[in-house]
């Protein structure tokens, strides 16, 4: 479930009457409030509100339309797992039958453990692996076992797959587009 | 800079069970609403103010590092990939040189495998994101696997409390 998502806000905002909605310029600000992170104040769309000129319920309208046009796809909430002393952090790849491979993915991604999940292209001949799944935990023994439990748990013994420890980041910065930074890992 | 030794002295985070229950529930969202703190507390038995103490604490001790709504880059008008480099182990410094001077390179790791460099690369659009590559190729003279992500399937991290 997603809350920023909930179907009961959606109702509170077509029951209100609309509020007018932002200009290009106010929305473009708004963007990139956004974008640096949500202010900790109780009231953190209010704040946001006045240093955009704009009302509360302007800000809350225009969030619940950009997440209906999926402009905003989530919350993020980005976490340190090396400061939680998670640090295993393994990549592991498998071949997964084209068939088969939102089956696993939703089985994959189901555990726990897992903390990133995606689909990419193999190359072959170097490289046969389509779907690939982050795991981080305290130490590389445990999460071999955890890997070797989900494997087992999910009949994919017979997989080719490879798992790829990371050793500390040699550059670890948000990527960036346009002309702001932005997470995305 | 030493980019080597940058993380070298993690100092471990210690979280309270209210910590953790906060983490975990704030993945799933927050209400758009005029008191969202308010309603976050409510659900953990706590206080609106004791959240947004815990809040800038686990901030200001990097355990978060960002709080808000995700926009999709895609969307935006960014492009990005996940690409790696096999790396001959006499060369690793130099090309790690090399790769981390582009300022679309991001979150390089080495990792156990042939395949011993994994950095995201990040544009305004896709064939920017495949010039860097080419640059990449250019400039270290090995080859790169270039493995764009197709399809994302969400997870959440979850914290045992």
């Amino acid at each position: 479930m997603n809350l920023l998502s909930s179907e009961n806000h959606a109702e509170t905002i077509k029951e209100a009457a609309l509020p007018a909605p932002l200009s290009a310029s106010q929305q473009d600000a708004l963007r990139a409030i956004l974008e640096s992170g949500l202010p900790h104040v109780a009231q953190p769309y209010l704040s946001i509100a006045k240093q955009i000129s704009a009302t509360q319920a302007q800000v809350l309208a225009q969030i619940a339309h950009w997440q209906e046009d999926g402009l905003i796809k989530r919350f993020g909430l980005v976490v340190k797992h090396r400061k939680l002393g998670f640090n295993a952090n393994a990549m592991v790849v498998w071949n997964i039958a084209d068939h088969q491979v939102n089956e696993v993915a939703a089985l994959l991604s189901s555990c726990t453990e897992v903390s990133l999940c995606y689909r990419r292209p193999r190359r072959l001949p170097d490289w046969p692996y389509n779907l690939f799944c982050m795991i981080h935990g305290t130490d590389r023994a445990i999460v071999l076992a955890q890997i070797a439990a989900m494997t087992k748990k999910f009949a994919l013994e017979a997989v080719q797959k490879d798992i790829l420890f990371s050793f500390k980041a040699y550059k670890q910065q948000g990527a960036r587009y346009g002309k702001r930074g932005l997470n995305n890992g | 800079m030493d980019k080597s030794s940058r993380h070298a002295h993690t100092e471990l985070a210690e979280l309270s069970l209210l910590d953790k229950r906060l983490i975990n529930l704030l993945q799933r969202g927050l209400p758009i609403t005029e008191r969202p703190f308010l309603e976050i507390a409510e659900q953990l038995n706590s206080s609106e103010d004791e959240v947004l103490e815990r809040l800038n604490h686990l901030m200001s001790s990097k355990v978060l590092t960002r709080f808000g709504p995700m926009f999709d880059a895609v969307c935006l008008g960014g492009a990005f990939t996940l690409a790696a480099l096999a790396v001959p182990e006499d060369r690793f410094e130099e090309v790690t040189q090399h790769v981390n001077s582009f300022d679309e390179v991001a979150h390089n790791y080495r990792r156990t495998h042939d395949f011993n460099m994994w950095f995201v690369v990040g544009a305004e659009s896709e064939a920017e994101v495949n010039q860097v590559i080419s640059d990449i190729e250019d400039k270290t003279s090995l080859p790169v696997l270039n493995t764009p992500k197709l399809e994302e399937f969400y997870v959440q991290l979850y914290l045992p409390a």
